[in-house]
């Protein structure tokens, strides 16, 4: 795939680095959030920080759907799972998302119950149309990127009157959780951000004009970037230039895949099939207003929450866990007292820790050699 | 007057295990006659024995065991039989060691077509006699429908290790160079892609080879600066490299630039979001040789087949945390670490 390596070119990435090293203002320190979690995987992958200078920060935001998933939902859908006649579909890094009691699906389906891991809503709707007498549920979570395919799933199956299959609607949006943390109050701490490099895959969907409240209203500048490492790399030369010459505005650096309207068809799939919920949970967030989606009342048939008249489940987090202030970035995580004890990437107690999208995951993962060389210095 | 009992030849095109074929009587006998000694045939089988009998030589030898469960049975470049016969003779092959005989067990689920068991047995019959060893006693046991998924192949190997040869995983050392002996990832990828419901083509095959006549080479030309050698299966070259690093409690520093992946498997892990670091191969070592045997033994390896692609990834290092660290192709640096779990396709 020369394509793809084309945008891991180290040479390119040197000279970018380079570039960035000598726009960058000495006396400035520039704050970065990515929010999305691919970004975060990039960054760590390839690391990407050894090549930025000192003073710009990359903070890892909270854009991994499975991290911020409330425990609550979990445990409802792993008690959804062990109903008898119930298949749960789900994708596969969901199998180890903690629930309470260090509880998981992965567990659940060990201990009997039939979770079955696809890799699209389409092999969902196959197995609902080859096993008729089994209840199939997909547990539909993710933020635009993975909504389309979702909705796409009820229509066939609402055109094909599948009596037995529903989902578990899960979506979220991604500009609620930006707003959400631009918002966020004082007493939780805040750190100055300078700046977003803006979704990808979620912006091929919904374009690049719903940003523009992050520009206009908060006067804050915002790179929608690819997922590769040289495409971060140049978002981020693109933030330091909107600083330095002190713009605000929404710029696109993936322009090979993101148009300023996005997908109209992917865009009207989802507002046929789907309303947004007042309130919705995240993790390390909490309640963020109109950030999540349900069914509409026309394919009310399709909700397994309705279906099977699933309640929410209160479930706390550990209290010791810091994912809220990483997520803002006030903390990081090795500041946390649970990170690398407690909290593993084999038991993560808290969002961050669930998947290598995660803040801490990736920093786990990947990163932790430079706290050594943090504390050695 | 003695009539001798018309025997129902085995229907292998269209028949399936039943539960008579592990009872002990003739269905048994009938089963191993005339799939497992047909296919894996010597002079040692022919006895029909319930073990085999072999003069031993002085000097070391190594004894290992392993069982195969893979999903799919046949996959592109292989199948459980010859992987079975693979995969033990390379876990004999890592002490430096030449493997001389196998065992085979076999638990087969009733209903197992016997042309898939045939094929199966025959494939192991072909991998054993171009590696040269003989796989001299077996098993075979049937299970209730059920009870297991198709076959599971267990082998055990014997080999005889040269003089002068000690090799172990805690004795990496510092300024140890790590040698890989070609692309990552092929076995795993190969296997992936023939995953139910993961439909999608590629011209991958599996890297499963016996590595023994390499490792021989390596001998040769390297003998005790060989420090250690593991091939990098389940949980691919991260996993091995983190293994030894606790095991001699060093470090290593490797550059991924160095680290052969086929564009094809890149691509393939790509699409499915896996790194290929992860990813399980089954013709593929790591070797760590002392700094000045290093550049002799590189060469012995080149000069094989098998080691037609093989490179110095990196060096030990000295480390009280094991840390793999790894100088991305991006310029950067990383942790290879273990694997949390099973590696799982990412959602986006």
């Amino acid at each position: 795939m020369k394509l793809a390596e084309e945008y891991r070119d180290g040479h390119l990435a040197g000279a970018l680095a380079a570039r960035i090293a000598h726009e960058v203002n000495p006396a400035v320190r520039y704050h970065f959030m990515e929010f999305c979690g691919g970004h975060t995987h990039a960054i760590s992958r390839y690391g990407i920080e050894d090549l930025l200078p000192a003073n710009v920060r990359m903070i890892h935001g909270p854009g991994c759907p499975v991290c911020v998933l409330p425990v609550g939902r979990i445990d409802a859908a792993i008690r959804l799972a062990e109903r008898p006649e119930v298949t749960l579909c789900i994708y596969g890094d969901l199998m180890r998302v903690p629930g309470s009691h260090g509880n998981s699906l992965l567990k659940a389906k060990a201990a009997g119950a039939d979770i079955r891991m696809v890799y699209s809503t389409l092999d969902a709707l196959r197995i609902a149309a080859a096993e008729p007498e089994r209840q199939i549920v997909f547990f539909a979570i993710g933020f635009e990127t993975t909504t389309p395919p979702t909705a796409l799933a009820v229509k066939l199956a609402a055109a094909k009157k599948l009596a037995n299959f529903t989902i578990f609607c899960n979506h979220v949006l991604t500009p609620s959780a930006m707003q959400s943390i631009l918002e966020s109050p004082d007493e939780l701490g805040r750190v100055r951000l300078d700046g977003f490099v803006g979704p990808a895959h979620v912006s091929t969907v919904i374009g690049s004009r719903p940003y523009a409240f992050v520009a206009d209203e908060y006067k804050k500048p915002i790179v929608i970037a690819g997922f590769e490492p040289l495409d971060v790399m140049q978002a981020i030369l693109m933030l330091v230039r909107q600083v330095n010459e002190g713009r605000h505005e929404v710029e696109n650096q993936y322009t090979r895949a993101v148009k300023s309207e996005g997908n109209e068809k992917a865009k009207a799939d989802m507002a046929e099939i789907f309303e947004l919920r007042e309130s919705f949970e995240w993790r390390g967030l909490g309640h963020v207003p109109y950030s999540g989606l349900r069914l509409k009342e026309a394919y009310a048939a399709f909700d397994a929450e309705r279906r099977f008249a699933m309640e929410d489940i209160p479930a706390e987090d550990n209290p010791a866990c810091e994912c809220g202030a990483i997520l803002r970035g006030v903390k990081r995580p090795a500041d946390c007292k649970l990170f690398g004890t407690v909290c593993t990437p084999e038991t993560p107690m808290g969002s961050c820790m669930v998947s290598a999208e995660g803040a801490c995951a990736a920093h786990w993962t990947y990163g932790r050699f430079r706290d050594r060389a943090r504390a050695a210095s | 007057m003695t009539v001798k009992a018309y025997r129902r030849k085995l229907d292998i095109k269209n028949g399936r295990v039943d539960l008579s074929h592990g009872s002990g009587g003739r269905a048994m006998t009938q089963l191993i006659a005339d799939i497992f000694h047909q296919a894996l045939d010597n002079e040692w089988l022919r006895r029909g024995n319930d073990q085999s009998a072999f003069d031993v030589a002085g000097g070391r030898m190594v004894m290992t065991t392993d069982a195969y469960v893979v999903t799919p049975i046949f996959f592109p470049g292989g199948d459980i039989g010859s992987l079975a016969v693979h995969g033990t003779i390379n876990d004999v092959a890592m002490a430096g060691a030449q493997p001389l005989f196998l065992a085979a067990g076999f638990i087969i689920e009733e209903g197992f077509a016997l042309a898939d068991l045939k094929r199966i047995a025959d494939s192991m019959g072909e991998a054993a006699r171009a590696a040269g060893v003989s796989i001299i006693t077996g098993d075979t046991k049937v299970v209730e429908r059920g009870k297991a998924d198709g076959v599971f192949v267990t082998t055990t190997g014997v080999g005889v290790v040269p003089d002068g040869l000690d090799l172990s995983s805690d004795k990496a050392r510092p300024g140890d160079r790590v040698i890989l002996s070609g692309s990552i990832g092929d076995h795993g990828v190969a296997v992936m892609s023939k995953r139910q419901n993961l439909t999608f083509e590629t011209a991958i095959v599996s890297d499963s080879a016996p590595l023994h006549r390499l490792v021989a080479a390596m001998v040769e030309a390297g003998g005790p600066a060989l420090r250690v050698m593991r091939d990098p299966t389940r949980g691919g070259l991260a996993a091995t490299l983190n293994e030894l690093a606790h095991q001699s409690n060093i470090g290593f520093r490797i550059s991924e630039e160095t680290i052969p992946v086929k564009p094809e498997v890149a691509a393939a892990c790509d699409l499915l979001g896996l790194d290929p670091l992860y990813v399980a191969n089954e013709g593929k070592l790591v070797a760590i040789v002392a700094p000045e045997a290093a550049e002799i033994v590189l060469a012995a390896m080149r000069a094989h087949p098998l080691g037609r692609d093989a490179a110095i990834i990196g060096e030990v290092v000295a480390d009280e945390h094991n840390f793999v660290q790894m100088t991305t192709g991006f310029g950067g640096g990383r942790i290879v670490d273990w694997l949390s779990g099973e590696q799982l396709p990412r959602i986006c």
